[in-house]
């Protein structure tokens, strides 16, 4: 009983939560224009989706941006924390409190400073401005995501190195950067992911000029959705969805192996202990 | 070369885009151009934001994100205790709260709207028990609800994760001596998770007062807040001077509430 009504609450939150994305769903096949009647069921949505020159264009603009400023963004960030890791403690605490600021302050105020700044400089707005805007956003989270572990290596290795003849740079390249590997994908993908779904700090950073997806469907919303952008975020949710649920099923997968291997370690063990112990014995 | 130097693309590149872009706030919110096209030091803009009309989109703009916290708080904390003691499907589950994320917010909210409509699923839904159509859309109860919807993830996630790192056997201790259901709630699962609770919190709070269009989309331009009285300077009046000063008063509230939780954070530390 206890049990039926934990379910059911999470049951209920998790409806809350996909009542509007059902929603979406279901009147990206829908024949009308609209989403408050159901005319009947038709694809055309899906058949104007890939020859709609606007849309083609918002999708490649938002992921290139996503693309590059997420390289850019990662080679940045990379560099400066292995930097950040040897600096005394009072510049480490100086350059981190200055990263977090856009991190805590406000998307709206980041949004309107560079807007501000682009003003001031004269600088037209456009692609590049929306890319430097990008870059500047996502480096603080690249960066949070490789310190923690950067903070666990092994400091020996890379002195190992420079005593075996490395230069700093081929050691920084073969030995540290190695073994921050996966935690320098973790922070690429988060900076992808980021750039990719921000809308408020590109809307005011290109004021509106650069057609990328979410500024797109901000102009859309104004006058009515177009069905054809349901029918592209189902497509697009879809992909993430089973995306998502392949790498969790992998994961789930994995720690089940493990639990399976180290049952198999610790009965041969035990077993390899027991035949010592009969052997000594005899 | 050492490796100090390796932070230098980045401490330029901070400067030039994170510092450099403040100031300017700063600068633009206490400036103002005159025909000549000089820039002179002024208050007036600053003085602008606490006129009446402005007060009251502040003050409708901190009571819209109170209450979405306090929503939000109510909401996720049980689920959060139920995630947390579920093995096994936890990750899986947690998984299916942040997938709606994934999907662009404006279109989320946009499809609130036609949920909510008078001859929507809703009222379609509540016509099958008698109930007469009722007027959702356009009222504060849908705005507020536009905010939960959007914030509730971020409420839940620390929570959770909080709740995850809390050893078994401390529940197990009080209950053992004697503590009934509720005491152990109050005085160690709560105490114990009050870091996650306050991350939560300045999550939901700041975010919901600088929102914008989602009270335009759900409240039909009626509750106008805070950040769609900056987005309209920005965007629609070009008025950079009013619109700096306008964040400017935005970050100071910022600094003022984080310093707030810090410090409650703090004795929160000192009392365990």
């Amino acid at each position: 009983m206890k049990k039926f009504i934990k379910n059911s609450y999470i049951s209920l939150l998790l409806l809350f939560l996909y009542i509007p994305i059902l929603m979406l769903m279901v009147f990206s096949f829908n024949e009308g224009k609209t989403m408050s009647k159901w005319t009947g069921f038709s694809l055309k949505w899906y058949v104007q989706l890939f020859n709609d020159p606007n849309i083609a264009d918002a999708l490649t603009n938002t992921l290139s941006i996503a693309f590059l400023s997420a390289i850019i963004s990662t080679i940045i960030g990379t560099l400066a924390a292995i930097g950040i890791n040897e600096c005394k403690k009072s510049t480490q605490n100086l350059i981190l409190n200055f990263t977090y600021v856009p991190m805590v302050n406000a998307d709206i105020v980041t949004g309107v400073s560079m807007l501000l700044l682009f003003i001031f400089l004269r600088i037209p707005r456009g692609y590049g401005t929306l890319l430097i805007s990008h870059i500047a956003f996502n480096t603080p989270y690249v960066i949070f995501s490789i310190l923690p572990r950067l903070r666990q290596l092994d400091p020996h290795l890379y002195e190992a190195a420079l005593d075996m003849g490395a230069t700093p740079v081929y050691a920084i390249w073969k030995v540290t950067i190695p073994q921050l590997m996966p935690s320098i994908i973790t922070g690429a993908i988060l900076a992808f992911t980021m750039s990719f779904d921000d809308f408020v700090i590109s809307f005011f950073s290109t004021q509106g000029m650069v057609n990328n997806l979410p500024i797109y469907i901000y102009s859309m919303a104004k006058v009515g959705i177009n069905p054809k952008i349901n029918a592209l975020s189902v497509i697009m949710f879809l992909c993430v969805m089973t995306l998502l649920v392949i790498t969790n099923l992998r994961s789930m997968r994995a720690d089940k192996q493990a639990k399976k291997n180290r049952q198999l370690a610790n009965r041969s063990e035990t077993r390899h202990k027991f035949s010592l112990k009969r052997e000594t014995t005899s | 070369m050492q490796k100090k130097h390796l932070t230098l693309p980045y401490v330029v590149w901070m400067c030039l885009f994170t510092i450099v872009p403040l100031l300017l706030v700063f600068l633009y919110g206490f400036t103002t151009t005159n025909a000549s096209g000089d820039m002179l030091l002024t208050m007036d803009n600053i003085i602008k934001v606490f006129s009446a009309e402005n007060l009251k989109v502040l003050g409708r703009s901190l009571l819209y994100a109170a209450i979405t916290t306090i929503i939000c708080l109510i909401l996720a904390y049980p689920a959060a205790l139920i995630l947390a003691k579920k093995k096994g499907s936890a990750s899986f589950i947690s998984m299916l709260f942040i997938l709606p994320m994934w999907m662009n917010f404006l279109l989320r909210t946009y499809a609130w709207r036609a949920l909510l409509e008078t001859t929507g699923p809703i009222n379609m839904f509540l016509g099958l028990f008698g109930i007469e159509p009722q007027q959702f859309l356009f009222t504060e109860s849908a705005v507020i609800l536009g905010l939960v919807y959007n914030f509730f993830p971020f409420m839940l996630m620390p929570i959770q994760n909080i709740c995850e790192k809390i050893p078994y056997s401390y529940t197990e201790a009080a209950e053992d001596l004697g503590a009934n259901k509720l005491q152990t709630l109050l005085r160690v699962t709560l105490p114990l998770t009050k870091p996650g609770i306050i991350t939560g919190i300045t999550m939901v709070f700041m975010p919901t007062v600088t929102t914008f269009i989602i009270s335009r989309l759900l409240g039909g331009g009626q509750f106008m807040m805070y950040g769609d009285l900056i987005e309209n300077q920005f965007m629609l009046l070009r008025d950079w001077n009013f619109g700096s000063a306008l964040a400017v008063v935005m970050m100071v509230l910022l600094i003022i509430s984080m310093a707030i939780l810090r410090k409650y954070d703090k004795d929160g530390d000192a009392a365990l």
